[in-house]
This record gives structure tokens, C-alpha cells and sequence, in this order.
């Protein structure tokens, strides 16, 4: 993003976690709430970013596993005469998708707690900077009239 | 399906999509449209079938705020690409309802090869994210799920439609309206709630919050701003009971069914509720009241989400896998495929109940029973061969079976009029009786 811009870039989707990655924008006279503000979201961003990079790593690693152990069992190659990748049917594949969510569950049960609370608090701070923004713009209109 | 195998071969630089003329198609809530919206994001998602990768997009369905495809991201694109080909345009003008179905799902489908091509250039580039006021509409379209919308508000209409009562305009728009508007809050709340999620997702991963265009906060200001002068509308301006509807509904849609679908399969059961309320509520909004013809109205449309949805997420396995999303098609899959067959044939049994309740005449499940029993044959075929091609067969048919349904059975409603003038005959007949008597 250009030095001179005043508000925040989001950019294309990580490789592995498919998230947007945002770069924040830090004002000048930045107050405390909006500090908080933007350390919240950097830090949901980041969190977000390390639990999906890994959950999708593992998923394609686990699928490449069981591909290869099916195959195996079936007295296949990974590759066949072609060159081509050798894929299972989705009926063979649904046995897999079966077990990586029940694996999982846990672990996305503990994701959305955490998920659901920071968009909450996040959302809840910027309805707090909007507000105290809107006031400030209020109060500066009020003092040009004045004057 | 067809479609898109034909204009696959016909290769990519023929086609180019009339642009405007399908972005104002699109937005027209005619019911025999609808369901070509719907196949339209099909077929869009078709060619990128692989083998088991595949997602057919379209988890729209008619009423319940089920998540709606990237149709805005097709129209997005649809509108940035100039119409280049005469040939286009004149499709695009004619009305038959064939060649709007061809221009459709010709824009769309090459719609998808298009925007691999175009938007992902778009997408790789870094965007600032401050908000532009005239990209506003197109992106709280998206946020409200506007098409999603147009389906749910149709059939609250049919809803309304189907009420034995005199029809009333004001009533008629007003009701319609704060549905909307209901459904406009809770399809954005959804969103809201869905972000890392939707990212995830093939389907989703093109909506305003994911790509940053709109933040959070915009988007529950908006929810807001629908929600409460919908429901409000609703109270003061229909009956507070179809308001209670409504607010039950996007409560339902935003608190309950949207965690659930991360925790357990019962979601798919209360997703089903959301989207049998509607048409409730087009009835109550009509009569005041919850009769049994409102409770059958949305008996059938809760009966109609489970083809639609199950046949629908078999193709999503992988995705709501990856996603942590709890499923039936991919924690249960017998019982899904059970499931689905269970309601098609539930469907016979509540088109002849219609006429019981004296909502319809006797014709409605003597006329309806041959698209019943063609979903239901579809539903068992999907339930015995469990694959690709039944799960999209049954999906397919349930798309243009309930439009059509829901016009067989207006069109078999018991008239208002003839239940009136049997009463006065009868009781002249009876006056005349009397008169012959007396001397």
C-alpha cells in the first residue's frame, strides 16, 4: 500500500488460510480506543491466520495420506500410465470427509468461541471510535459556527 | 448441465455476456425466473467440476436463508464485461423463456471462465478499503443476499396468495416489504458471523465482508436498519402476529441455525423451519390468523428444503469438511439420502391434505401428482445410487418443482367467490322452497 494513504489495504487471500490479510493504517494522533481497536484486529487477523494455515495444511496433508494409503490397498500408483494424478471417487473420498470433521470437531468448537468473541469485541470498538469520532466531528462543527 | 457441456465446446471467445440486459433480468422476482437464477449459478460452478471437488453453487433455495451462491460475483463481472456479440444482444432482448434461460446460463457459465480470468487478476492486487458510495447498493446487495431475498419475499406472496381471503393491496406490499426486510437483516447478520468461514469456502468466498469492501460494524448497522423498521413494519402495519413471525424467523435464521451448522446436523432441521415461516407469514399477514392452511403452506415448504438441501450439499462434502461445517451429507450420509427420499414422498401426502383443509379443490393433488412423483422418484434414486449425478438430478428438480407447485396450487385455490355463492344459493333455494309452501 502507498505511504501516503490514510486508510487500511486489504490484500489477495493467503495461500494456505485463504484470508485476506489487512494492513492497518496508524494515524498519527491515534487515541488509546483506537489503539485497542486496531491491536484487537491485528491480533484476530493473526490468530485467524495461524489456526486456518494450519487447519488447511493438515487437511491437505491428511487427503494426500489417504489418497496414497487407498490406492496402495487398491494396488494402484499415485500416478498412472498418463502421468495423470490418480483420484478415489467421492464415495471413497466421503469416508475421509467423515473423519477429518469428527476429528476436528473439538478443535472448531474452540475456534468459534474465540472467533464469535473477538468479532464481537471488535465490532463493539468500532461502534465505540465511530461514536466518539461522530462527536468530535460535531463538537469541531459546533466551534466553526461559533466562530 | 446441458448448457454448460454445449458452451464449453463452443470455446471461450465466442462468448462474452450481455452485460446490463442480464444485470436487470436478474433482478426481477418473476417466479419463473427464479428457478433460472438458480440454475444459473449451477451451471456456473460446472465446469469447474472435477472429481471430487466439484460444488454445484446453488444452495439457494426458495424460501430459507440458506446461503446464496456468488451470483454477485457473476453479476459483478456480468456487468463489467461489454456485450461484443450482436448475437448476444438480440438473446438477450428476445423473452421466450428458453433463450432468457440459454443467454443466462450462457453469461454464467462463461461467466466462471471469465472471472478466473479477470477477477483474480483483480484479486491479487492490494485494495484500499474505504468505502465508495457508488459501489454502496451492489454491495449491501450482496450483503442482504438480495436474490435470496427475492425467493423468500415470493413465497411469503404465495403465502398471502393462498389465503381465503379477499386480496388486499396496502396489505399485500406491506407484508412483502417487511419480509424483505426481515430477510435483508438476517442474511447480513449471517455474514457477518461467517467470515473466516466463508473465505474458506469455493461458494462463499466472494462476499462483501470477506473481501473487505464493507466493515463490520457498516454491516450490523445495516442488519439494524432493515431489521427493526421490518419487523416494525410488520407489527404496526400487518399484524403483530406476522411480525412475531418475522422476528422469530430472523432469530431463528441468525442465533440458531447459523452456530448449529458448526456444532451438530440438526441445523439442517431448524434451516428447514426458517424457510417454511415465511410463507406463514404470508398468510397470517392476509388472514390474522395461524390456520391450518398456513401450517400446511409451510408443512410443504418445510417438506421441500430436504431434497433441495441434502441433494445439494452431496456435491459440497469436501468444502463443509474442510470448513467444520456439520452436515448430514458428510456425518450421516445414509441418513441424508433417507431423509431427502422421506419429504419428497411427505410432499404427496400434504398436497392431498390441500384439499381437506378446503384450500384448494380436488384437483390440486390429482394435477400435482405427477411432478410429486417424479421428485419423489428422483429421491429415490438419489437415496439408492448415492452419487453425483442423482444428488444433481434431484437438485435440479426441485428448483422448477416448487415454483410449479406453488402455481398449481393457486391455481387450484378454492375460490373466495364460490364458497360465497353456494352459501346464497343454497339459502335461495331455500327462500324459494319456502315461498312455494306458504301460499
Amino acid at each position: 500500500p502507498p505511504a501516503h494513504s490514510h486508510s487500511d489495504w486489504i490484500g489477495p487471500p493467503d495461500k494456505h488460510s485463504n484470508l485476506r490479510p489487512v494492513i492497518f493504517y496508524v494515524p498519527p494522533e491515534e487515541s488509546a480506543l483506537e489503539r485497542r481497536l486496531r491491536e484487537a484486529r491485528q491480533e484476530a487477523q493473526d490468530s485467524n491466520q495461524r489456526f486456518w494455515a494450519r487447519h488447511n495444511r493438515a487437511f491437505r496433508q491428511e487427503k494426500e495420506e489417504f489418497i496414497y494409503s487407498r490406492l496402495k490397498a487398491k494396488g494402484l500408483e499415485m500416478r498412472d500410465e498418463s502421468g495423470q494424478k490418480a483420484t478415489l471417487s467421492a464415495e471413497e473420498m466421503a469416508d475421509f470427509y467423515k473423519d477429518f470433521l469428527s476429528k476436528n470437531f473439538k478443535k472448531h468448537l474452540q475456534y468459534n468461541r474465540d472467533w464469535y468473541k473477538r468479532n464481537f469485541t471488535i465490532t463493539f470498538l468500532m461502534g465505540q471510535v465511530a461514536l466518539v469520532r461522530a462527536l468530535r466531528w460535531l463538537r469541531q462543527r459546533k466551534k466553526n459556527v461559533e466562530q | 448441465g446441458l448448457f454448460a457441456l454445449r458452451l464449453r465446446n463452443t470455446g471461450i471467445q465466442q462468448i462474452r455476456c450481455p452485460c446490463v440486459h442480464l444485470c436487470r433480468v436478474g433482478d426481477r422476482l418473476i417466479t419463473f425466473q427464479y428457478f433460472n437464477f438458480l440454475k444459473r449459478m449451477y451451471v456456473t460452478q460446472c465446469n469447474k467440476d472435477l472429481s471430487q471437488q466439484a460444488k454445484p453453487k446453488s444452495n439457494s433455495t426458495v424460501s430459507p436463508f440458506h446461503e446464496l451462491q456468488q451470483l454477485d460475483q457473476e453479476r459483478k463481472v456480468v456487468c463489467k464485461i461489454s456485450p461484443i456479440s450482436p448475437v448476444h444482444q438480440s438473446w438477450s432482448e428476445t423473452s421466450s423463456r428458453n433463450e432468457l434461460r440459454e443467454t443466462k446460463s450462457a453469461a454464467e457459465t462463461e461467466d466462471s471462465l471469465t472471472p478466473v480470468g479477470a477477477e483474480s487478476k483483480e484479486d491479487r492486487q492490494w485494495k484500499e478499503m474505504k468505502l465508495r458510495l457508488d459501489d454502496l447498493p451492489g454491495i449491501l446487495a450482496r450483503l442482504s443476499k438480495i436474490k435470496l431475498t427475492a425467493l423468500v419475499v415470493s413465497t411469503a406472496s404465495a403465502g398471502f396468495a393462498m389465503a381465503p381471503v379477499p386480496f388486499e393491496l396496502t396489505c399485500f406490499l406491506l407484508a412483502s416489504l417487511g419480509t424483505g426486510l426481515a430477510s435483508c437483516a438476517a442474511n447480513s447478520i449471517n455474514q457477518f458471523f461467517e467470515v473466516p468461514f466463508d473465505s474458506n469456502m469455493n461458494r462463499t468466498k466472494n462476499r462483501p465482508l470477506v473481501r473487505g469492501q464493507i466493515s463490520p460494524l457498516l454491516a450490523v448497522c445495516f442488519a439494524a436498519c432493515c431489521g427493526i423498521p421490518g419487523i416494525v413494519l410488520l407489527t404496526l402495519g400487518v399484524n403483530p402476529l406476522t411480525g412475531a413471525l418475522g422476528a422469530l424467523n430472523i432469530f431463528l435464521y441468525t442465533c440458531c441455525y447459523t452456530p448449529l451448522k458448526r456444532m451438530s446436523i440438526a441445523n439442517t432441521w431448524v434451516g428447514a423451519v426458517v424457510g417454511a415461516i415465511p410463507p406463514v407469514m404470508g398468510w397470517t399477514a392476509a388472514t390474522g390468523s395461524l390456520d391450518a392452511g398456513a401450517l400446511l403452506l409451510g408443512g410443504i415448504l418445510y417438506s421441500w428444503q430436504f431434497p433441495h438441501f441434502n441433494a445439494l450439499s452431496w456435491g459440497l462434502r469436501e468444502d463443509y469438511s474442510r470448513g467444520g461445517y456439520c452436515m448430514m451429507s458428510v456425518t450421516h450420509p445414509g441418513l441424508c439420502r433417507r431423509v431427502a427420499l422421506r419429504h419428497c414422498l411427505a410432499l404427496i401426502g400434504l398436497s392431498t391434505v390441500a384439499p381437506v383443509l378446503d384450500i384448494t379443490t380436488w384437483t390440486f393433488p390429482i394435477i400435482s401428482l405427477p411432478i410429486n412423483l417424479y421428485i419423489s422418484y428422483l429421491g429415490f434414486r438419489f437415496y439408492r445410487d448415492a452419487d453425483r449425478s442423482s444428488s444433481r438430478k434431484l437438485f435440479f428438480c426441485s428448483l422448477w418443482h416448487l415454483p410449479m407447485l406453488l402455481l398449481v396450487m393457486f391455481t387450484c385455490k378454492k375460490s373466495v367467490l364460490e364458497k360465497e355463492d353456494k352459501g346464497d344459493l343454497l339459502g335461495e333455494s331455500h327462500d324459494r322452497a319456502m315461498e312455494i309452501r306458504l301460499p
